[in-house]
C-alpha cells in the first residue's frame, strides 16, 4: 500500500482531521498554562477519540465515552480545580522547569512504540464493514461471559463512592459534634 | 484504514500523557494526564477489536471496563486532592515532602 493509495481513500482524510484534533488537544492538555483550559482541551481530545471510535464501528463505547467522560469526569475535574485554586488565571507554577528529560523520555517511548506497531502490523488493514457493532452483542457478552468482572467492577465503583464521601467530608470538631447532637 | 495508524496515534497520545505526568506540578493536572493515557489505551483496544472481530465484542467490553475504573479513579483521586488541599493549603506536588527522605 503506497502513500497515494492511503491519501486517496476519503476515510483516511477523516482520520487525519480527527487525529490532528486529538493530538493538538492532547498537547494543549499537558502544555497549557491555564489550568481550566487544560481541562477543557481534554474535552476536545475525548470528543475526537469518540469520533474515532465511531469510525471503528464501536458505537456504544463512543457514546459511553461521551456520557461518562465529557458528561461526568470533566465536570468533576472542573469542580476539583475550582475548589483547590480560586484564581483561575495564568499560573507559572503549574509545570516544572525541567522539561528536557520528560520530553526526551516521552518521545523515546513514542518512537519505540510506533516502531514496534509499524513493524508488527505494518500493512494490516482494518476491514471496516461500516456496520456498528450492535449494543445487543455487548449486552449479551457483558451479562453472559463477563458477568463476574461486571459485578467486581460495580463493587469497585461502590467502594470508590463510599471512599470518596469518607475522604472528602469534613470531620467535625468535638464541640461542633455536641452542638449538632443537641439539636 | 491501516491498523498501525490508530496504534501510532494511541502511542502519541500516551507519550503526551507521560510528558504531562512528569512535567506537571499541580495534582489535578497530573490526574488529567493519567486520563489522557487511559484514553490512548482505549484507542488501541477498539482498533484491535475492529481487526480481530470477536463474536463477543471483547475489545469493547475491555474498553468499557477501563472507562469505569478511570471514573472511579478520578473520584477517589479528587477526594484525596481535596483532603491534601484542606490540610496543606496547596495542590502542588513539590510541597508534599512530608514522606521524602
Amino acid at each position: 500500500m503506497t502513500l497515494l493509495d492511503w491519501i486517496s481513500a476519503p476515510v483516511n482524510w477523516v482520520f487525519a482531521i480527527l487525529g490532528v484534533v486529538v493530538l493538538f488537544s492532547g498537547f494543549r492538555v499537558v502544555a497549557s498554562r491555564n489550568i481550566v483550559h487544560a481541562a477543557l482541551y481534554l474535552v476536545g481530545a475525548l470528543a475526537g477519540t469518540a469520533a474515532l471510535f465511531l469510525m471503528l464501528s464501536a458505537e456504544f463505547v463512543a457514546w459511553v465515552l461521551v456520557l461518562v467522560y465529557i458528561g461526568a469526569v470533566i465536570v468533576l475535574f472542573l469542580f476539583g480545580i475550582m475548589i483547590t485554586r480560586a484564581p483561575t488565571g495564568l499560573d507559572e507554577g503549574l509545570s516544572s522547569d525541567q522539561k528536557a528529560l520528560p520530553a526526551l523520555l516521552a518521545s523515546g517511548f513514542f518512537v519505540m512504540m510506533s516502531w514496534a506497531s509499524i513493524d508488527a502490523f505494518g500493512t494490516q488493514l482494518i476491514g471496516s464493514s461500516g456496520e456498528a457493532v450492535p449494543t445487543e452483542v455487548i449486552g449479551d457478552s457483558l451479562f453472559g461471559r463477563f458477568v463476574i468482572p461486571f459485578e467486581v467492577v460495580s463493587f469497585v465503583l461502590l467502594a470508590a463512592l463510599i471512599g470518596g464521601i469518607t475522604l472528602a467530608r469534613r470531620d467535625l470538631s468535638p464541640a461542633e459534634e455536641e452542638e449538632r447532637s443537641a439539636v | 484504514m491501516l491498523l498501525s495508524q490508530f496504534l501510532v496515534l494511541g502511542a502519541a497520545l500516551f507519550a503526551f500523557g507521560i510528558y504531562g505526568l512528569l512535567v506537571r506540578r499541580n495534582i489535578v493536572l497530573i490526574l488529567l494526564s493519567v486520563e489522557l493515557m487511559l484514553n490512548a489505551v482505549n484507542i488501541n483496544l477498539i482498533a484491535f477489536e475492529s481487526v480481530l472481530v470477536s463474536p463477543e465484542a471483547i475489545g469493547h467490553i475491555f474498553a468499557i471496563f477501563v472507562i469505569t475504573v478511570a471514573a472511579a479513579e478520578v473520584g477517589i483521586g479528587l477526594a484525596i486532592v481535596l483532603m491534601i488541599f484542606r490540610n496543606r493549603k496547596s495542590a502542588n506536588v513539590d510541597d508534599l515532602n512530608l514522606m521524602r527522605w
